[in-house]
């Protein structure tokens, strides 16, 4: 097995080894526990590291396409129909940049649960879910084919719904779980029908021919508004967030925090479908104002309604609602900014923002529900009210905190600020309130964790705990590394990592020139 | 005129469902709803994938007077179909169980009294 062939086989390993190890599972778990921990994490580890070997080429400058079952996209049987309808995977510099999100937050929750759900019950069915959970993040990040984004959809909506009714001997897990799958569902057949729309004109599901084929009819933009309000509604925007603080707060909090890079994975399909589907055809400031004014509802209701929040988790899943509302502000002004070809630098500039800031968010966001999951694993509450004193006790867990809450809140040294920067610097040329706002939410985001930090760990210790145990520890401090790492050197990071990823959704006829013109 | 039926049939069914979801209080009843749009959803699958005249895809020497590709149906909606049933079934039951769960904690299907995160 040399590197070549790796390198070439990558995208359907990526997604084909947590499937298989998914369903393994059961078997490994009957051994004993100790193989079963092993086997999650040697899988998980494979998974990053495999995914961090691709994105090496990618960021090269390479697209990398799979064609299952054939060399080229284009082969058919009988070969007159020239359509190309085999399940292509088509992985560019954001699909790798997502799909490393996935993977890493997937390590860390992983290595997180070991000692987090210890005391549970079903854990062999807690790994094959997991499992599960990355095959549909990562076939979302990675497909080429209009249908096969449905299927990896619907494949994680199932298993997150699983996964946070996990602790099902509590009335309002399942209840949680019932939201989110009722909001997935409809999203997903959303979604569905769209797809039918756009197949029953162009008789093609690959999206590179799609956007090659598609004209901006009247059906199609009725599938636009079906896609656009279906993944906006997964990735939590306001108006359709209500689902999001019910389903983060009863998840188990390695799975929140595997749910926050879930959402991000509708957030790049919104993105994906934007970009790389409608693009040339769109009227660009429409739908850019559009997403603009989604970013700026959720940021501004997401954070109002976190500060008076007592249930800690609760307090950040609406915190995540306003964080998207960046990313959908960035990518927003970015479009808004790219149909004038004046400021176009400004747009790319605004898009490496909202870009940067999916992968800040996903990691000091998790660390933020680790350690929440931290304090929920020694004091079996969520209550802000029942904590205080922490401090004393849980020293790693409250510099975790304090490292999450200063990045969240964009103060210099952490990833936020960076991120943060290039959103409030782009949005500015659009209308300096954009810019306001969004530092006043910041300021608003700093006030309410200064609030949860007061009340968890500041005080005299009136809990007799002890720290969590090692393995916990170690999941959360693999997020602090990257956000410490990415705080450190963010201008490496636009550069060589945000900058192609924003760079390959702006340029639509590169992507499709990978399917059709190869 | 006639070919439209199914198209019609299609958009009544889709929003029956929703209705179904949005105003019925019975948990069962919004599970009832969803696979009624899904249905739905299944069934534009099927009417796109239909073509007077067609043959099915199932030959390899075509019978005279069939061209390709106009001729012949290409099998992709059908696979379509197929795959959002399977999955249409694994949504229904897990909701149906959830349902079930849900009556074990609050001895209800009421949606207006299962609000314990309301508070």
């Amino acid at each position: 097995m040399n590197a070549d062939w790796l390198l070439q086989n990558s995208p359907a390993l990526i997604i084909a080894i947590p499937l298989l190890a998914a369903f393994l599972m059961p078997v490994i778990d009957k051994i004993g526990r100790r193989a079963r921990n092993a086997f999650a994490i040697i899988i998980l580890v494979i998974e990053e590291m495999l995914v961090l070997f691709l994105a090496y080429d990618v960021f090269g400058g390479n697209i990398h396409i799979y064609t299952m079952g054939a060399a080229n996209p284009l082969t058919t049987v009988p070969a007159q129909a020239a359509v190309p309808i085999r399940i292509v995977l088509e992985v560019d510099a954001m699909g790798i940049f997502m799909a490393i999100i996935s993977a890493t937050v997937c390590l860390a929750a992983g290595i997180y649960s070991l000692a987090f759900i210890e005391e549970e019950k079903g854990k062999g069915k807690y790994y094959t879910l997991l499992l599960l959970i990355l095959v549909g993040m990562l076939g979302m990040e990675l497909t080429g084919d209009m249908f096969n984004l449905f299927v990896f959809l619907e494949v994680l909506s199932i298993a997150c719904a699983a996964l946070i009714a996990y602790r099902s001997n509590t009335g309002d897990a399942v209840e949680g779980a019932f939201k989110f799958l009722i909001i997935s569902s409809i999203a997903a057949l959303f979604v569905l029908f769209a797809i039918a729309l756009l197949y029953a004109q162009y008789d093609l599901l690959n999206m590179a021919a799609l956007a090659h084929a598609i004209t901006y009819s009247n059906l199609d933009k009725i599938a636009l508004v079906l896609l656009v309000a279906a993944f906006a509604m997964k990735c939590g925007s306001v108006p359709m967030h209500f689902w999001t603080p019910d389903a983060y707060s009863v998840a188990p909090a390695s799975i929140t925090a595997i749910l926050v890079a879930a959402s991000q994975a509708s957030l790049y399909a919104l993105f994906r479908v934007c970009f790389s589907l409608y693009n040339v055809t769109l009227n660009l400031a429409t739908i850019g104002g559009a997403l603009i004014i989604f970013g700026l509802l959720s940021m501004f209701i997401g954070v109002t309604m976190a500060l008076p929040q007592k249930d800690i988790k609760r307090l950040m899943a609406y915190h995540a609602i306003s964080q998207t509302g960046y990313m959908l502000l960035g990518v927003g002004v970015g479009l808004y900014l790219l149909a004038d070809p004046e400021f176009s630098t400004y747009g790319i500039k605004a898009m490496e923002g909202g870009i940067f800031h999916i992968i800040n968010h996903a990691m000091y966001k998790g660390l933020l529900f680790l350690t929440s999951g931290a304090i929920f694993y020694r004091l079996k509450t969520r209550n802000l009210n029942e904590m205080g004193g922490l401090g004393h006790s849980m020293k790693w867990t409250a510099i975790f905190f304090i490292i999450g809450a200063l990045a969240i809140a964009g103060i210099p040294p952490f990833n936020g600020f960076a991120s943060k920067l290039l959103i409030y610097e782009a949005a500015y040329k659009v209308s300096p309130i954009l810019s306001i706002i969004a530092m006043l939410v910041s300021i608003l985001t700093l006030a309410s964790f200064v609030k949860v930090f007061h009340s968890a760990f500041m005080g005299p210790k009136i809990h007799d705990v002890e720290e969590v145990p090692r393995s916990m520890l170690a999941g959360m401090a693999v997020l602090t590394f990257v956000i410490i790492l990415f705080g450190l050197f963010p201008g490496w990071v636009v550069g060589n990592i945000v900058h192609p990823a924003a760079q390959a959704l702006a340029e639509q006829a590169a992507y499709i020139q990978a399917v059709i013109g190869g | 005129m006639i070919y439209s039926i199914p198209f019609y049939t299609v958009v009544i069914l889709i929003l029956v469902g929703l209705y179904a979801m949005i105003f019925k209080r019975n948990l069962i009843k919004m599970a009832i709803g969803l696979t009624i749009v899904e249905s739905a959803v299944n069934l534009f699958l099927v009417t796109l994938g239909y073509r007077e005249g067609g043959v099915a895809p199932i030959y390899t020497n075509l019978p005279s007077g069939i061209s390709i590709p106009e001729g012949m149906v290409l099998p992709v909606p059908q696979a379509l179909t197929l795959t959002s049933i399977v999955i249409g079934v694994a949504i229904l039951a897990l909701m149906l169980s959830l349902s079930m769960m849900i009556y074990r904690h609050y001895g209800t299907l009421d949606s207006r009294k299962v609000r314990r995160l309301k508070e």
